[in-house]
C-alpha cells in the first residue's frame, strides 16, 4: 500500500479544505480566475484580517498562489494541489469495491 | 448490481439478503473481521474503537473510529480517522423486493464549523461536485 504514503502528504490540502469559508474561497478563485483580497472580502462575508488568514492557510497547502500588482495582491488558484484529494477518492473507491466484494463472499457463506 | 457516483464515494449494492444478515455481517466484531478489519466494534453510539491491518511504511495500519449511529437493521455509522484525516462512514439498508439495497458513503472531513455527523457534509459534497471538471482534468 504505498499509496497511504501519499496520503500522508495530503494532510495540508484536506486541512486547508475542510474549512468551508476557506472552500468557498477556494471555488471562487478556480471558476472566475484571479482576485484581489478586496474583491474576496465582498464575496466571503468575513473581514479582510479573517480572508487573509484563509488565503495563508490555502498558500500553505499550495491551493492558492499569489502576486504583487502595484498595492494589490492578487491570488489564483492551483488546481494541481487538489491531486491528493483525487488520490484519496480514488483509492477509497477502490478499498470500498474491494471490502464490499469480500462482505458478499461472506454473506454466501453465512447461515 | 453495482453503482459508483464519481461525485463523492457512494457505493450501492443491490444483495440478494434480507437486512438482518447484512446488519449482522456489519456489526458484529469477529464477521467484520472476516470482510473488512480487524477491530474492537460495538454496535454502541458513541463507543470509541478501532480497525487494525497490517503496519505498513509511514502507516501503523490503524483507522480510529467511534460508532455515531445505530439503527438496527436500517443505519449504521462510524467516524473513520486515519493519519489525521477525519472522516466519515454511513452504512444505510434499505428492503427491497428480492433482498436489501446496501450503501455505503465515506465522506466528509470534518471541521468545526461543518461536522459531517451533523449530517452537513452536503457542503463537502457539493464541493467536490462543483470542481468536478477541475478534477477531471487532473485524471
Amino acid at each position: 500500500m504505498v499509496f497511504e504514503v501519499k496520503l500522508t502528504n495530503a494532510n495540508s490540502v484536506f486541512r486547508a479544505l475542510a474549512d468551508p469559508t476557506r472552500r468557498a474561497i477556494f471555488e471562487r478563485l478556480a471558476s472566475d480566475g484571479d482576485q484581489t483580497v478586496h474583491a474576496l472580502t465582498r464575496y466571503a462575508g468575513v473581514s479582510q484580517p479573517a480572508v487573509s488568514k484563509h488565503l495563508t492557510v490555502l498558500k500553505r497547502a499550495k491551493l492558492v498562489r499569489h502576486r504583487r500588482s502595484g498595492r494589490e495582491t492578487h491570488y489564483s488558484a492551483q488546481p494541481r494541489a487538489l491531486a491528493p484529494l483525487v488520490d484519496w477518492m480514488n483509492y477509497y473507491s477502490r478499498f470500498w469495491h474491494d471490502r464490499l466484494d469480500r462482505l458478499e463472499d461472506l454473506l454466501k457463506r453465512m447461515d | 448490481m453495482t453503482t459508483t457516483e464519481t461525485r463523492s464515494l457512494v457505493i450501492e449494492r443491490e444483495m440478494p439478503y434480507p437486512p438482518e444478515k447484512i446488519w449482522r455481517a456489519l456489526t458484529q466484531g469477529s464477521l467484520i473481521k472476516e470482510w473488512l478489519m480487524d477491530n474492537d466494534f460495538q454496535p454502541e453510539v458513541g463507543h470509541k474503537f478501532s480497525f487494525r491491518s497490517t503496519p505498513v511504511a509511514n502507516w501503523n495500519g490503524v483507522i480510529d473510529s467511534e460508532v455515531r449511529i445505530v439503527e438496527p437493521n436500517r443505519k449504521l455509522s462510524y467516524a473513520w480517522v486515519s493519519l489525521g484525516l477525519e472522516s466519515m462512514v454511513v452504512w444505510t439498508l434499505v428492503e427491497t423486493g428480492g433482498g436489501t439495497l446496501l450503501r455505503m458513503e465515506h465522506s466528509g472531513f470534518r471541521s468545526d464549523q461543518d461536522a459531517a455527523y451533523k449530517g452537513a457534509n452536503y457542503g463537502w459534497q457539493k464541493f467536490i461536485g462543483n470542481l468536478d471538471r477541475v478534477v477531471a482534468g487532473l485524471q
